[in-house]
């Protein structure tokens, strides 16, 4: 049963066990958890709420795959994510009766020109540089929020503008506007990932730098690359939700990561995974509220089960689990 | 035993830090009427005493190579439960103190063990005590809890009187302690020095046989010692506790250990250095304070410039030690050859 020893061992089936557990605990403890109905030709229910609510990790989750792959780390995204919403938001604006300021399109290239550009300037600072990825990042996690607070002169601007709506709240098909913006980033770059040299050489860098260079891989254009990966991606979120502030976004979407069996050590990486991890945290948020939890003790919980997770990941935990075992065997 | 040289290349990042500081000051005080005063200066102890608490616990962090994400967390927790002890349970301030101590150097001891023990990386571990200690203060109150303790009242508006009618608050004499004790520890005392020895190279420590591992969970614990004690300070100067206190304190915290020249890949650092990273930020606080019309904003703009010039600064040291250290090796070989 090679095949089976292989399944278990990989990192995704945890993953898939933990939301399966997860779901399963919902559908005997959480009335109406998997009522699903249509309505108005739409889809309702719990099930929709938690993709739709979890696009944005997942699709910032989906960047940070590929950092993480490298042995990096952006804890910029939530800064940069309030970044391309101040931009969007500013150029948006609009009045009450619907019509934006400047064209939609114009303002999401806007966007997703300043995210790539936070995502390039990352990159610079730590392949040209040669920065630690936390402390590179660091530098536009504490100014980030501060540019995005000047592009919106500290105030929260109204978006009325009713093309823009379809995005964060739009329904195609049945289904939220949100999850096609996933499938699509998700298709993207996986296609980039694997069926290019890319993901090859971003998995590389991450394993051993060293032995990636001799092998004449230039580590520095990658780590570049993947910044611009994250940045693509986390504006995309913005687009779709406005007036979010993305606060605590990367944290969650480093939690997502790790949830998906994406060791931050780099090295091999799980673009599916980390949407599954998205989907537990999501899944988990609304399990809490679902038991009367007020919203901001939810972190307890999410601190919890990162270090659990991370103990299960980490070998020196499972040698001395494994040796308390044998030990007990042997006494017996 | 030789003093090192006080001008010396280790401790350049540090004089440029108080350059940095003294022009800015100056800035101030040319531009600004009423600017250039001792009291004006004295404030920076007063309205950065929290920062600078938690800066120590963190230099010794980062010196060691690791880093600390939870202390902007931990010291909301420790006001909240400060205040709440004070407040719903009617306890003493002489019992108070101690608890909260004990709790943030416990949880600063549990995050140093993880770390150690199962080879866990700090980043991941803080930031889980980052969203740990944040949920917990909202169980102990969803509101802001005003302290009206007379004793905890009474010290908080204490002025400790200085020459020419200046003053100290009680909790930037406090601060002024911990950078005392802080700078002791890091150059007079075994722990400091193998503190050092880690950050330069773990292996190297444990080859020379220094208790490496106790050491870098008693680091974590300080780190939280200092935290708890940072949260009461902050507790004395708002006189409340509320869950959402000190958010993003965390990065201004790292931000003003690498503006003091500490070196985030660790080995090398210093705590005076960090006090003027705190003045540095103080004092960019009341610049935009002075001038009035500019966005509070600007504080974090600046900050973020301010870390990126030092990294900079940093990596060009680094590769400039590295040549340097390069050269004497050469340098012997060829003498021995």
């Amino acid at each position: 049963m090679a095949s089976w020893k292989s399944l278990t061992r990989s990192n995704i089936a945890w993953a898939l066990v933990a939301l399966a557990a997860l779901l399963i605990f919902n559908l005997f403890f959480t009335p109406h958890f998997m009522h699903l109905e249509i309505r108005e030709g739409h889809l309702y229910g719990n099930l929709i709420d938690i993709l739709k609510n979890g696009a944005p990790i997942m699709l910032l989750a989906i960047g940070m795959t590929l950092v993480i792959a490298t042995h990096g780390i952006d804890i910029s995204v939530g800064s940069v994510v309030a970044m391309s919403a101040g931009v969007v938001a500013i150029l948006i604006g609009g009045d009450l009766a619907g019509n934006p300021k400047y064209p939609i399109l114009v303002a999401m290239l806007a966007a997703l020109a300043i995210c790539t550009l936070a995502g390039m300037w990352n990159g610079m600072l730590v392949s040209r540089i040669g920065m630690q990825p936390i402390i590179a990042t660091l530098i536009l996690f504490v100014a980030g929020r501060g540019i995005a607070m000047l592009f919106t002169n500290s105030m929260q601007i109204w978006l009325y503008a009713k093309p823009f709506a379809l995005l964060g709240q739009g329904y195609v098909l049945g289904l939220p506007f949100d999850i096609y913006i996933v499938g699509f980033v998700l298709l993207a770059t996986y296609l980039v990932a694997r069926r290019t040299a890319v993901g090859m050489f971003i998995e590389a860098v991450g394993i051993n730098p060293t032995a990636a260079r001799f092998s004449g891989i230039n580590s520095r254009n990658i780590l570049l690359c993947a910044g611009i990966a994250g940045l693509i991606v986390c504006s995309t979120v913005m687009n779709a939700d406005g007036n979010n502030a993305g606060r605590l976004f990367e944290l969650d979407a480093i939690l997502a990561v790790v949830l998906g069996g994406t060791s931050l050590n780099g090295g091999k990486f799980y673009l599916l995974g980390s949407i599954i991890g998205a989907l537990i945290i999501q899944t988990l948020t609304v399990t809490i509220y679902a038991f009367g939890v007020p919203s901001d003790v939810a972190p307890v919980v999410k601190a919890l089960v990162v270090w659990a997770f991370c103990l299960l990941q980490s070998p020196k935990f499972r040698l001395t689990v494994a040796q308390m075992f044998v030990r007990r065997e042997q006494s017996i | 035993m030789k003093m090192r040289p006080l001008t010396g290349f280790r401790n350049l990042p540090v004089f440029v830090t108080l350059g940095l500081f003294i022009i800015m000051f100056g800035i101030g005080s040319f531009a600004f009427p009423g600017f250039f005063a001792v009291q004006n200066f004295l404030n920076l102890f007063i309205d950065n005493s929290f920062l600078l608490i938690l800066a120590v616990g963190m230099t010794f962090v980062i010196i060691s190579g690791g880093i600390d994400l939870s202390v902007g967390s931990m010291l909301a927790l420790a006001g909240m439960v400060a205040s709440s002890l004070l407040e719903k349970v009617h306890m003493s301030p002489i019992l108070v103190v101690p608890i909260v101590l004990a709790m943030g150097t416990a949880l600063g001891l549990f995050m140093g063990y993880l770390i150690q023990t199962f080879d866990l990386p700090p980043f991941i571990v803080t930031l889980a005590g980052l969203y740990l200690a944040r949920g917990l203060c909202y169980i102990v109150s969803l509101f802001t809890i005003a302290v009206k303790n007379p004793f905890v009242v009474a010290a908080a508006h204490a002025q400790v009187h200085l020459f020419g009618g200046n003053f100290l608050s009680p909790g930037a004499l406090i601060a002024i302690a911990v950078v005392l004790i802080g700078f002791f520890i890091s150059r007079y005392t075994k722990f400091g020095r193998t503190v050092f020895a880690i950050g330069g190279s773990e292996t190297s420590a444990i080859l020379m046989g220094l208790p490496v591992a106790q050491t870098k969970v008693a680091i974590y614990a300080l780190s939280g010692f200092c935290s708890a004690l940072g949260g009461i300070v902050f507790t004395l100067y708002t006189l409340s506790g509320y869950g959402l206190n000190g958010s993003g304190m965390e990065l201004d915290t790292i931000a003003a250990v690498v503006i003091g020249g500490t070196l985030l890949t660790g080995g090398a650092g210093n705590i005076f250095g960090t006090v003027l990273g705190v003045f540095v930020y103080g004092t960019i606080q009341v610049l935009i304070v002075f001038e009035g019309t500019l966005n509070s904003w600007w504080t974090r703009i600046v900050i973020g410039f301010l870390v990126f010039v030092f990294c900079l600064m940093q990596r060009v040291f680094e590769r400039r030690r590295g040549v340097q250290g390069l050269r004497s090796v050469q340098a012997k070989v060829a003498k021995a050859g």
